[in-house]
């Protein structure tokens, strides 16, 4: 086949983006990785750092830790999710839509938040204390009810979609067999939304094991994975051991990653064009029920934020209850000030901006282009990577990388770019996804009516494809934009006297005892999320207007 | 503005946006980055009072606390980002002019500073500011609420009645923890200093990242005592927490703030100018205004709040002693007991 001047630009394209991946994601990791077998002054000692590792029971008791807090928050957070998710789907209960945007509430703010809210709620001056009867909720009880909060829209996202398609002629099909309820619930419901289920609990699983907010501010003394290599990394600057506990925290998070593509390829066989649309019917006692449920739910999700707005006013709780904004001094507090606000803001939207152009791009040229397989599916597995590596690995596998002495780019260590880069990478893998999923329902004819024309592919996709996607193209920028108000993980061992972030500090000020302060700074990145996400909406329902009236009929 | 700065270090900026940037940026003879420890709150303070003489230099801060500072300058040791170290733990500051981080600098002015509070070397590679010391502190509402007698020593901490009511920082990331546990080391011997710790262990809730938590947590009532230091305590007293500041009849570990200049600093002059000044007058009365105890002595002025006879209480603390055995330390305390939540145990 003969090269076009159009394929020869999209594969320039596709490779440059694919080299920005191998540079800010394989090449840091692989420095990461030759790092856990280095002493510090950088000599290759072999499998010491590991043997050191597992012979000291203070970090080694830190994976049963993990495993402890991720598999009982999993088991938790199903629960409430699918429970959420089934009413939502499968009952004609009201404020259906209320109660979904609700439980996105923790999508838009920081994990540390939860926990500080708990420290007001069951710390030792705590409001509802005597709930936990005499227990500390400084731990394993802190942390999972603050993974559960933090974990539980991921879940119910998913769950929501794997309910949404069931085929309405196998229920129909049940009841002529006069199934009971409950069995039809045990043969079909469950079965139906199986691969769901799975993909939720691994999604839930990681997450819970790869935070480092919530056990940061509520796990009292109780180490896990994620908070050993903070406090190896920056308690001990012992970035070897750092390495060797990052290694041992990708484990779990890489098994669950492939679990989760397989599950993720059956589930789309499992729906056929014959189906029909299951829709639920009124049954006033199940739908008052799930009516409850989903109501108590969603007040321990705006009562941990309310509390938290609360404690950010209160002067000086418990002793001061009297209500003023002293808490907002932030410039006399550490973390960085007001500055890191605006950092923050400014990061988001870079981010948002810049993350969404590369990645739409990135997804443009290995979805359309044409022929070269093999580069092509070496792209999709870069781009899929950054799904198994925790934000804290990565942010991590940065200092490695970029810190080091001989690298050119060393200069963007500390600075805002290397902030964007890190942050663009860490969220890759859904923007992609999203992406190459919008760009799959386009059909392929409008690229060859392009080149019959002899339309160069640019203007195609110019004039076509963005247009078409720009719902997706919102979708990506906005969840770019809330992930980089929020996350700590990554740019926590980045960020540089000029480039403090409002999420770090929020840490930082939890970590000198200023846990008001950290209230209040948590809730202005919740306001500001929140902020830009109803703009989002508006703003996308009035694109769709305009450019989505085709879809229309 | 914020734009400017992205361009400017990727090195591509467009020739229009270099003129807007140059003028809207004011014209400064130079920015000193500089490391350091001193408490978030005054740090505005003390850029603001050098500034007064010195307003051509401008300050950028990178604050944290002093193990995570040490640990910084450490890793940093290649490719250093610092050009100076302003409020510092002396402990900290001999462990890196061992490694030969540090440029030797007699700043003017230096011999008005007590001979304790320098480096014994000519040139000195790091100067004293002040000493910070440590201290109990006391919520003498939640001490009532569980009936805690008022401890007076180091050893009334171990006794049960305090189990679960003591918090305090943890010395790898702590400047102030580590000055506690080195200075039970001294007093009461290796053996006797471990087995006060482990004694001291049982009782305590949670270790703290930071040497101004546990007094924070005691001011807000988190914890009925936490081990923290002087000027921490009266800071929160002055805020109107119901505190008691307990200086243990023992006596007490301290530290000294200090400052350096990093070796190979490309902002030489300035750094200089900002190390004469640090141990000026000017300088040693802002101290005062924290810090009882401090480099120029005859200036000191009794601090509000600031539990009287520091100085008597004070321990004859060795720093080489600490320094040198700093890593040791370190480790063991983390075998011993980072491990607080150990599921076997529970």
């Amino acid at each position: 086949m003969r090269l076009s001047r159009d394929d020869i630009i999209m594969r320039a394209f596709m490779i440059t983006i694919g080299l920005y991946l191998v540079v800010t994601l394989a090449l840091p990791l692989y420095t990461m990785l030759s790092k856990s077998f280095e002493n510090s002054d950088g000599m290759f000692i072999g499998l010491t750092n590991y043997i050191e590792y597992f012979n000291t029971p203070a970090l080694v008791y830190s994976i049963e830790n993990s495993l402890f807090i991720a598999l009982i928050t999993t088991a938790i957070t199903i629960t409430i999710a699918y429970t959420f998710a089934y009413a939502l789907t499968r009952s004609c209960m009201p404020f259906k839509g209320l109660f979904k945007a609700l439980t996105m509430i923790p999508i838009l703010v920081p994990s540390l938040l939860p926990g500080i809210a708990l420290v007001y709620l069951f710390g030792n001056q705590g409001m509802l204390k005597e709930l936990m009867f005499g227990h500390s909720i400084y731990g394993p009880i802190g942390i999972i009810i603050a993974e559960v909060f933090f974990t539980l829209p991921h879940a119910i996202i998913i769950l929501i979609t794997a309910l949404s398609i069931a085929d309405a002629r196998m229920y129909e099909a049940a009841l002529s067999l006069r199934a009971s309820r409950t069995r039809i619930f045990f043969t079909v419901t469950i079965p139906g939304c199986r691969y769901g289920l799975i993909s939720a609990a691994f999604v839930v699983f990681t997450l819970a094991i790869t935070d480092f907010g919530a056990p940061k501010v509520i796990g009292g003394d109780f180490n896990v994975l994620a908070t050993d290599i903070y406090k190896q990394v920056i308690g001990q600057q012992n970035f070897e051991m750092g390495a060797v506990v990052s290694m041992v925290l990708m484990i779990p998070a890489v098994f669950a990653f492939v679990v989760d593509r397989i599950v993720q390829k059956r589930q789309a066989a499992s729906l056929t064009a014959h189906a029909v649309a299951l829709v639920p019917k009124p049954n006033k006692n199940f739908d008052r029920t799930m009516l409850v449920f989903c109501m108590l739910v969603s007040f321990f999700l705006l009562g941990m934020l309310g509390v938290c707005q609360y404690a950010a006013l209160v002067k000086f709780y418990p002793y001061d209850l009297n209500i003023g904004l002293t808490n907002y001094q932030f410039d006399l507090m550490d973390g960085g000030g007001w500055d890191s606000y605006l950092n923050s803001i400014e990061l988001a939207s870079w981010t948002a901006i810049l993350g969404t152009v590369l990645v739409f791009t990135g997804a443009y040229m290995v979805e359309k282009c044409r022929g070269f397989d093999n580069g092509r599916s070496v792209f999709q597995m870069l781009a899929m990577l950054p799904m198994a590596v925790p934000g804290l690995v990565l942010g991590l596998a940065f200092i490695f990388f970029f810190n080091a002495p001989d690298n050119p780019l060393n200069v963007i260590y500390h600075t805002m770019i290397i902030l964007v880069i890190s942050t663009i990478v860490h969220f890759y893998t859904v923007s992609h996804l999203t992406a190459v999923t919008a760009l799959k329902q386009l059909d392929v004819e409008f690229e060859s009516v392009a080149a019959s024309l002899k339309a160069p592919f640019y203007r195609t996709f110019w004039r076509v494809t963005v247009p078409i996607c720009l719902p997706a193209i919102l979708d990506i920028s906005i969840y770019l934009f809330v992930n980089a108000m929020t996350t700590v993980s990554a740019v926590i061992f980045l960020y540089g006297p000029d480039t403090n972030l409002a999420s770090v500090a929020v840490l930082n000020m939890d970590d000198a005892g200023d846990i008001a302060p950290a209230a209040a700074m948590g809730m202005m990145i919740f306001y500001t999320a929140a902020g830009v996400r109803l703009a989002h909406y508006f703003l996308s329902r009035m694109l769709d207007k305009r450019t989505q009236s085709w879809k229309m009929r | 503005m914020q734009f400017h700065k992205i361009f400017k270090s990727a090195g591509k900026i467009a020739a229009g946006v270099i003129a807007a940037s140059v003028l809207s940026t004011p014209a400064l003879a130079a920015t000193l980055t500089v490391y350091t420890a001193v408490e978030a709150e005054d740090l505005k303070k003390y850029a603001a009072r050098f500034n007064k003489d010195h307003p051509d230099i401008e300050i950028k801060w990178v604050r944290d606390s002093t193990g995570i500072v040490t640990a910084k300058l450490l890793a940093e040791k290649a490719n250093p980002k610092a050009d100076m170290i302003w409020g510092l733990a002396a402990t900290s500051l001999l462990l890196m002019k061992g490694e030969g981080m540090l440029h030797a600098y007699r700043p003017k002015g230096i011999e008005n500073i007590s001979p304790k509070f320098r480096d014994k070397a000519d040139p000195p590679s790091w100067t004293g500011m002040d000493a910070w010391v440590a201290a109990i502190c006391v919520n003498t509402v939640e001490a009532k609420k569980h009936n805690l007698p008022m401890p007076s020593s180091w050893k009334d901490l171990t006794k049960p009645v305090y189990k679960g009511h003591v918090i305090m920082p943890n010395p790898n990331s702590s400047g102030t923890g580590f000055l506690d546990v080195s200075s039970w080391l001294q007093l009461f011997g290796e053996e006797g200093g471990w087995a006060f710790m482990d004694g001291l262990h049982e009782n305590i809730s949670r270790y703290t990242h930071s040497g101004s938590a546990p007094c924070k947590l005691a001011a807000r009532g988190e914890t009925a005592i936490g081990v923290s230091f002087a000027f921490r305590g009266a800071k929160s007293k002055a805020q109107g927490a119901p505190l008691e500041i307990i200086i243990p009849s023992e006596g007490i570990g301290w530290d000294m703030e200090a400052t350096a200049i990093i070796k190979g600093t490309k902002n030489m002059t300035a750094a200089m100018i900002l190390a004469d000044w640090s141990v000026s007058e000017a300088a040693n009365k802002m101290y005062n205004e924290g810090y009882a105890v401090i480099g120029i002595q005859r200036l000191a002025k009794p601090v509000k709040y600031f539990p009287e006879n520091i100085a008597g209480a004070m321990i004859d603390n060795d720093f080489q002693w600490a320094a040198t055995n700093r890593k040791r330390i370190l480790k063991t305390w983390q075998a011993k007991y980072d491990s607080k939540s150990d599921p076997k145990k529970k």
